[in-house]
């Protein structure tokens, strides 16, 4: 019964503080703190619901073993072949992997209204979709590079490949949870917006397909696979760079 | 000290594909006080809401806040705003703790988590605290709201049919938050089919709908 007045007093001391508290946000550490507090507390976030339905991305590393596992049975068991056949797999299933975990990196947050709020708070809107890029990442790409050596040995690839096959899929499959979260974020709200991001976001993954098998390729062939791997690592710092303002803007016209 | 008018509008029209919603609203609102917006379904209500909140731009006019015209996502607006919509931007997948204490520490990483256990038994929801949202009633979760709305400090409230699903109990807690609030210097804006748990002197109304 005593809650009420407690509750009345916090509030009359909180108002006065808001002023206060905005001109202190204007230092620079603080605008820094604020930047990473914010990628902290969306990847937390993210995080925590994503490990709540374990469900759901078990569903989605096992379509992608389904799915590498699938080609051998279609085509030949001979070595020679699925060594060749390999690569082109491994990083097509990681592309529809990252394609089939998309929806949930911003539709429900939209249905739910998380979104708004998110939208609404005082913290810089490209940092909490950096975040949420982040956790979309660490638990999609990640297992999917995780997995890969293990799928990889199916396909008769020595281990020199398998290690340029983890290192080319740890470089790319950042980009395409980057990538992806443009046309996530662009097709909210759109009726069919499942195919639409598919057809919007598969093409933007080619080059990313090409130097990430490619990558494998050149080490099979006994080529240097690194001008590959740089080339994802170039892509991957460009991504970074550009992809949170682009995810931002879309998501505020999304709002509207 | 005289109240001060904090948010005004101008001339604001709204548009939904070609129809004209609304045209030429204006208000201005002062510390303390509190706008019901009332007008029959359709009518725009939440549009204006949304408007006030900074998360849609008018077909026309402006909102000023502190004297200054905002455009949507103003930095200043979003200092000062707590917007409460249809849907109360909860995770079904973690609990009414874990929900309000993430949704606080986007705004105030020093709030203690006593605080935050406070607020839910405050709404009546000590019990349920642990439980995974998704378990909850409509009511529970607006509660939940309610909490949220108590805890994170804003000067303009923007409710959106706050009463949708509130027993008389919670909106006798609602109640008691506005006034808190209000007497705090707060300011509110809502849109309710119902009169608002407040005394009536101390809300205006504005109806949409009506040819101005």
């Amino acid at each position: 019964m005593s809650r009420a007045p407690r509750q009345r007093n916090a509030h009359a001391g909180a108002l006065r503080d808001a002023p206060a508290e905005a001109a202190r946000s204007a230092g620079v550490d603080d605008a820094r703190a604020s930047v990473l507090g914010a990628i902290g507390w969306a990847l937390a976030r993210d995080f925590r619901v994503a490990l709540r339905s374990k469900g759901e991305l078990g569903v989605q590393l096992l379509f992608y073993v389904i799915v590498v596992t699938l080609f051998p049975l279609a085509t030949s068991p001979s070595p020679e072949i699925l060594a060749t056949l390999g690569p082109g797999v491994l990083w097509t299933s990681a592309l529809l992997a990252s394609l089939l975990s998309l929806p949930r990196l911003f539709a429900s947050d939209y249905d739910d209204g998380t979104l708004e709020q998110i939208a609404l708070s005082p913290r810089p809107l490209v940092a909490l979709v950096s975040g949420k890029m982040a956790a979309h990442w660490l638990t999609t790409g990640l297992p999917v590079a995780a997995m890969a050596p293990l799928l990889g040995s199916q396909y008769a690839l020595e281990t020199p490949m398998l290690g340029t096959l983890t290192a080319s899929l740890l470089l790319g499959t950042p980009i395409l949870s980057l990538l992806g979260a443009v046309g996530a974020a662009l097709t909210l709200g759109a009726r069919g917006g499942g195919t639409l991001l598919a057809l919007l976001v598969l093409p933007l993954y080619a080059p990313v397909l090409i130097f990430g098998a490619g990558a494998v390729d050149a080490a099979r062939a006994g080529v240097s696979a690194t001008p590959h791997l740089s080339l994802l690592a170039a892509g991957l710092l460009l991504a970074l760079v550009a992809v949170p303002f682009a995810v931002a803007a879309a998501v505020r016209i999304a709002l509207d | 000290m005289s109240p001060a008018i904090l948010l005004e509008a101008r001339r604001l029209a709204a548009q939904r594909g070609n129809a004209r919603l609304f045209a030429g609203i204006e208000f201005t609102l002062a510390t303390g006080e509190a706008l019901v917006v009332t007008g029959a379904n359709g009518s725009g209500k939440t549009t204006l809401l949304r408007i006030v909140a900074g998360l849609t731009i008018p077909a026309e006019g402006e909102i000023r806040w502190r004297g200054k015209a905002t455009h949507p996502f103003d930095a200043h607006l979003r200092e000062a705003v707590a917007f409460n919509g249809h849907s109360p931007a909860l995770k079904d997948e973690l609990s009414a703790e874990e929900n309000l204490d993430a949704w606080t520490r986007l705004y105030d990483r020093r709030l203690a988590h006593e605080r935050i256990v406070d607020a839910l038994d405050g709404v009546g929801l000590f019990r349920q605290r642990r439980l995974p949202v998704r378990v909850l009633s409509q009511g529970q979760r607006r509660r939940i709201g309610l909490a949220r709305l108590a805890l994170v400090r804003r000067t303009l409230w923007v409710l959106d049919e706050p009463l949708t699903a509130l027993d008389a109990q919670a909106s006798g807690v609602l109640g008691a938050l506005l006034d808190a609030h209000l007497d705090a210097g707060g300011l509110c804006v809502a849109a309710s089919h119902q009169p608002l748990p407040i005394a009536a002197d101390r809300a205006r109304g504005l109806v949409l709908g009506e040819p101005a």
